[in-house]
């Protein structure tokens, strides 16, 4: 809060700065000082702006609009209706193996992508500020995050297909045949494939962005607790993790965001069907096909209610990144 | 005469075998990829791992930049069409407007910042249909101009804030004397600040040209003529042009999109790194 009134304050002062300055601009005669600078500022907003509402704001209202309206353009509720009774949205046979439903599907991606990719890069950062060469171990396991999600998806089936997939062979050669097979060909498989591939693909954003947290705690607090005799996983509960907060709130808002969103991977992975029988078939994946088969009201509800969980997964984050 | 070593402890040695075994196991799917890419199919039907019959090409490259209609090499192009205009711009724009954030005050300014952020997390889907029409109606459907400007629509939040948290993280003591010595907003804007910006323009520019050069949902909502495509674009493509998949020619287009974003990683990783952590940290 405090540094929000400095900036005002800042920007009072230069405000009045300007107002005893002689201006640049020809035109601004017509004007008083004030209107003048205040008119040729909204010139630093304009093209921001006119963009945003042209191609983000007036598209995001209009999604909204036409999934409360049905085909003929009267209101209703029935989109929602439709979506969230649809089997493919939510299953009510609710039975391994999937599918579950993509409601289902991208909520599974949460319950074991998030906690898994968090708590592995914390371990990670952990241990590689002990380990020489850590800059190259993060550089591998980074590499995940500069890989284009669509390739990303490529490597994955090739990861999972027997023959040039090293998975399949792997449990072949330990003699386990139910695992010994093409992953992603198959519903009992196909979708804990997919979501601990991208295990694979994301854990770099936990590991570096921890890393670089863990470097801000001051080593003195460390020695000071190490003469108190505080054992170690106290020092971590009591020392690392706390500091560590504002890290994991980011590293939690930004996985959930990558896993509602998660698009590209299974598109390239298992194709635009969501696989054998939509068993792994997400909420982007679904409103996709109902855009492409025309249903315009179905794919609105669909990104309607995708949006909405991505603003309950963001709203802790950005209130404290609005007020500082 | 004895040596004396330095004392290893045992829990060192676990420590590097299980960290350096991670880094191993984490590139392996990349060999693999990079392995296939690089030998012909007969080498590796029995696994990219057999290394027995080992005889490097790089045919399966070839053949992806030339293929007849998914030319990766024309993708490329596009792709750079595409991304280069699609970063600069939003950094030209959001600049100016992150400036107006951090230095004028006006009624509502912070109402209209939150709101603007908020659009950052908003889903891709949640645009599509409205800008496929819009797109429909400027007849810019399945054109490159489309998705240069709704790309620069889109990075737009996101630039805006980490410029206007730049910003407000600048000194202000050069600016004011300038404006004591009668300089405009706007000669002040681009005589003392914009320079001042160049290393947040590298850190966001890195970050906003992967993403548009990773982007795949948007260019296929947006374009359908092959020779438009970019580069992610026909990265499906190849793996569905035979009824077979060609392992080899998937994994040297794979590895053909994928270099692009890993050289500038390579290449300006600090700055990447501190975008990344700069817009979500500091924030």
């Amino acid at each position: 809060m405090g540094e929000t009134g400095a900036v005002d304050r800042r920007g009072l002062r230069s405000l009045t700065a300007l107002g005893k300055g002689r201006g640049g601009f020809r035109l601004a005669g017509l004007f008083g000082p004030r209107l003048r600078k205040g008119t040729l500022r909204t010139v630093f907003f304009a093209p921001a702006l006119l963009l945003i509402v042209f191609l983000v704001v007036y598209p995001v209202l209009q999604t909204v609009y036409l999934s409360f309206i049905s085909v003929t353009g009267a209101p209703t509720l029935g989109n929602y209706q439709d979506v969230l009774s649809d089997p493919e949205t939510i299953n009510p046979h609710l039975s391994w193996p999937p599918p579950l439903g993509t409601l289902l599907h991208n909520a599974l991606w949460v319950a074991i992508h998030l906690p898994i990719s968090l708590l592995f890069g914390l371990w990670l950062a952990l241990i590689l500020r002990e380990v020489k060469g850590a800059w190259i171990v993060k550089s591998a396991i980074f590499l995940g995050m500069v890989t284009p999600m669509i390739v990303g998806g490529v490597i994955l089936r090739f990861l999972f297909e027997t023959g040039p997939g090293i998975v399949p062979s792997f449990f072949q050669a330990l003699g386990i045949r139910s695992l010994g097979v093409s992953w992603l060909n198959y519903r009992e498989t196909a979708l804990l494939g997919l979501i601990f591939g991208s295990v694979w693909l994301w854990t770099g954003f936990s590991l570096i962005i921890y890393s670089a947290g863990l470097t801000t705690i001051p080593k003195d607090y460390f020695e000071a607790a190490k003469i108190d005799g505080t054992p170690p996983f106290r020092m971590f509960f009591r020392i690392t993790l706390p500091l560590l907060k504002p890290m994991t709130l980011v590293i939690i808002t930004m996985t959930l965001l990558w896993e509602l969103k998660i698009f590209d991977i299974v598109y390239s992975a298992v194709g635009a069907t969501g696989g054998t029988r939509g068993s792994v078939d997400v909420l982007s994946l679904q409103m996709f096909n109902y855009f492409v088969a025309s249903k315009y009201n179905l794919a609105a509800a669909v990104a309607t209610l995708l949006t909405l969980l991505t603003l309950v997964a963001t709203a802790f984050l950005f209130r404290r990144m609005v007020k500082p | 005469m004895k040596v004396r070593w330095p004392k290893i402890r045992p829990k060192t040695i676990v420590i590097h075998v299980v960290a350096w075994g991670v880094a191993l196991a984490w590139i392996i799917p990349f060999l693999g990829v990079l392995s296939t890419a690089t030998r012909p199919a007969t080498e590796v039907t029995f696994g990219w791992w057999q290394l027995d019959p080992y005889h490097p090409t790089l045919d399966n490259f070839i053949k992806a930049l030339t293929q007849p209609t998914y030319s990766v090499s024309k993708g490329y192009l596009n792709s750079l069409i595409i991304a280069v205009p699609g970063t600069v711009i939003p950094l030209f724009v959001a600049a100016l407007a992150g400036y107006g954030f951090s230095r004028f005050s006006f009624p509502m300014r912070h109402y209209i910042f939150l709101a603007i952020v908020l659009l950052m997390s908003v889903p891709a889907q949640m645009v599509a249909i409205p800008v496929f029409q819009i797109m429909v109606n400027l007849n810019l459907v399945d054109s490159q101009l489309a998705l240069i400007l709704l790309h620069t629509a889109w990075g737009l939040p996101w630039i805006i804030l980490f410029m206007r948290n730049f910003f407000t993280a600048l000194p202000l003591e050069v600016e004011e004397a300038a404006r004591v010595d009668g300089a405009s907003d706007f000669r002040i804007f681009f005589r003392i600040v914009l320079p001042m910006a160049i290393p947040a323009f590298a850190s966001a520019g890195i970050l906003q040209f992967m993403w548009v050069w990773n982007d795949f949902f948007f260019a296929l909502i947006l374009i359908f003529s092959p020779e438009k495509m970019p580069a992610t674009l026909l990265v499906p493509k190849l793996a569905a042009s035979q009824l077979i998949t060609d392992w080899g020619l998937l994994s040297a287009g794979s590895i053909l999109v994928l270099l692009v974003p890993l050289a500038l990683y390579v290449v300006l990783q600090q700055y990447y790194i501190r975008g990344m952590i700069g817009w979500t940290i500091k924030g």
